[in-house]
């Protein structure tokens, strides 16, 4: 059994499995001369998304912490923030925030640049390549699992998964748990139903309460809300694959998350405090908490599908494992893992997760998964705007 | 470890459902601890079926746990899903 993995040391101490060179938009309206940064820079990814402006309270905090998280993600070696000049959440701020980490970071405004878009895209490019030289130079090193954050997603989830590639992910998780890293849980929807298994696992009395209080406090604020929040969740796709009701989803959702003792609740984007299995608190759009769970610090996620799904995330690999036969046929180019074997009874819920656990290596190691060699770099950020997420946010 | 070939799988010895694991044609017939369960409908891959009469008001229990309450009586064999089964959440929280 591999108890190491190769990867690039940090400043701070964190450890990447990736070396990339950041190229970060404040605000909306820079995106395209970022990703055309991005593509110019060797080792470059683009981190695009739709906001940046007009934002305040939790939806305001929750972009720039995912903005700053994803520069300090130990995936990232250095970092070009680029702005347009009249935003919120500026280059300047979020320069200032990830440059706390000791990575190399330059930003600048396009409104700043004389030339236009043009000249600020030549200037993105050459302060990004100059890091892409200094990144060269970083050889990996090999690390103990204590450096490994695993986010345990899934996407497109059937009845398959909970039976399947969830199971096999929590064996997994608890491995990474034993070896004395982390590991996420994200998606708190996903959880309801589920509330007296989770508090049993809890740490201590503290804990317990907070994820009492955290579902408890959702289904209250649902009490007298225009909202048909059970029209969500199952999904559609969810339940044509056979899953009825929340209940029977957050059981397959949890059993990714292992038996390991729950050490408490963290807010979206932030960084667990201490070794272990952590709960993030995240409403269940899956490329929302991959952002998420990137912001937090996780160098991998491995992600479980059952019906198929595409998505990756620009900083940090996703694993895709999936258990349904047709999936995994139709869709072979998405998926990482095939853990069909187990539905079709050949196989084990233990002998797949050896399997998964031996991809997970090779991906730690400098393996690309589907969805990076497909460049599939999705970012989606929780908007904490409508009621009753409004509740949700740190106390 | 699942056993070998089959076409369903019962995650807990308490649950009164069992998960298809292929697509299950109607009348397909299982022997299920000592019972002869009857399939009713056609029940596609990854959907559920009863393994005893279920009452209108009685817990649907899969991986031992409690996935909603049946909304109508469902026979042995019947294919369990939004048309009789709904989640607790729905029907006690939020009194829908």
């Amino acid at each position: 059994m591999m108890e190491e993995f190769m990867g690039f040391e940090r400043q701070n101490g964190e450890v990447g499995i990736r070396n990339h060179i950041a190229i970060i938009s404040s605000v909306v309206c820079v995106n395209h001369i970022v990703q055309q940064i991005a593509d110019k820079v060797n080792g470059g990814v683009a981190i695009t998304h739709p906001l940046g402006c007009g934002q305040f309270g939790p939806d305001y905090s929750n972009t720039l912490n995912t903005l700053i998280g994803l520069g300090i993600n130990p995936n990232v070696f250095g970092a070009v923030v680029v702005g347009l000049g009249c935003e919120n959440i500026s280059s300047r701020l979020l320069a200032k925030n990830i440059k706390k980490s000791k990575k190399p970071v330059e930003f600048y405004d396009l409104q700043e640049v004389k030339g236009g878009s043009p000249a600020a895209i030549e200037k993105g490019v050459k302060l990004g390549n100059s890091f892409s030289e200094e990144a060269k130079e970083l050889k990996r090193e090999p690390f103990d699992f204590s450096h490994i954050v695993l986010g345990l997603e899934c996407g497109g989830s059937d009845s398959i998964s909970g039976i399947s590639a969830n199971p096999a992910l929590g064996v997994i998780s608890d491995r990474i748990v034993k070896y004395g890293g982390t590991s996420i849980l994200p998606e708190f929807t996903e959880w309801i139903g589920t509330e007296h298994l989770l508090i049993q696992r809890a740490i201590d009395k503290g804990v317990a309460e907070q994820i009492h209080e955290l579902l408890s406090g959702f289904l209250e604020n649902l009490k007298g809300l225009d909202i048909n929040f059970f029209g969500v969740q199952p999904t559609p796709g969810n339940m044509q694959g056979g899953l009825t009701t929340i209940e029977e989803k957050s059981l397959g959702t949890i059993a990714k998350a292992g038996k390991a003792p729950i050490q408490g609740l963290i807010q979206y984007t932030e960084k667990p405090k201490r070794k272990g299995l952590w709960l993030m608190i995240e409403p269940s759009l899956d490329v929302e908490s991959m952002t998420g769970l990137a912001a937090a610090g996780a160098n991998i996620i491995v992600m479980t599908t059952g019906r198929g799904s595409p998505c990756g995330n620009p900083v940090v690999p996703v694993v895709k494992s999936c258990g349904n036969p047709k999936t995994c046929d139709w869709m072979a180019e998405n998926i990482d893992v095939d853990m069909s074997p187990i539905i079709k009874g050949e196989k084990s819920v233990e002998e797949l997760a050896e399997v998964l656990w031996l991809k997970m290596n090779n991906v730690l190691n400098g393996e690309k998964t589907q969805a990076e060699k497909l460049g599939f770099n999705d970012i989606a950020i929780w908007r904490n705007t409508a009621a009753p997420f409004q509740y949700m946010h740190c106390k | 470890m699942l056993n070998r070939r089959k076409n369903y799988i019962r995650m807990d010895l308490t649950d009164n459902c069992a998960t298809t694991l292929n697509d299950i044609q109607k009348h397909t017939k299982f022997e299920i601890n000592g019972n002869s369960v009857v399939i009713n409908q056609d029940i596609s891959l990854g959907h559920k079926f009863a393994l005893r009469d279920i009452h209108k008001g009685d817990l649907v229990k899969k991986y031992g746990q409690s996935i909603g309450i049946a909304i109508k009586d469902i026979k042995r064999g019947d294919w369990i899903h939004t048309h009789n089964l709904t989640s607790q959440y729905l029907k006690e929280v939020l009194k829908e």
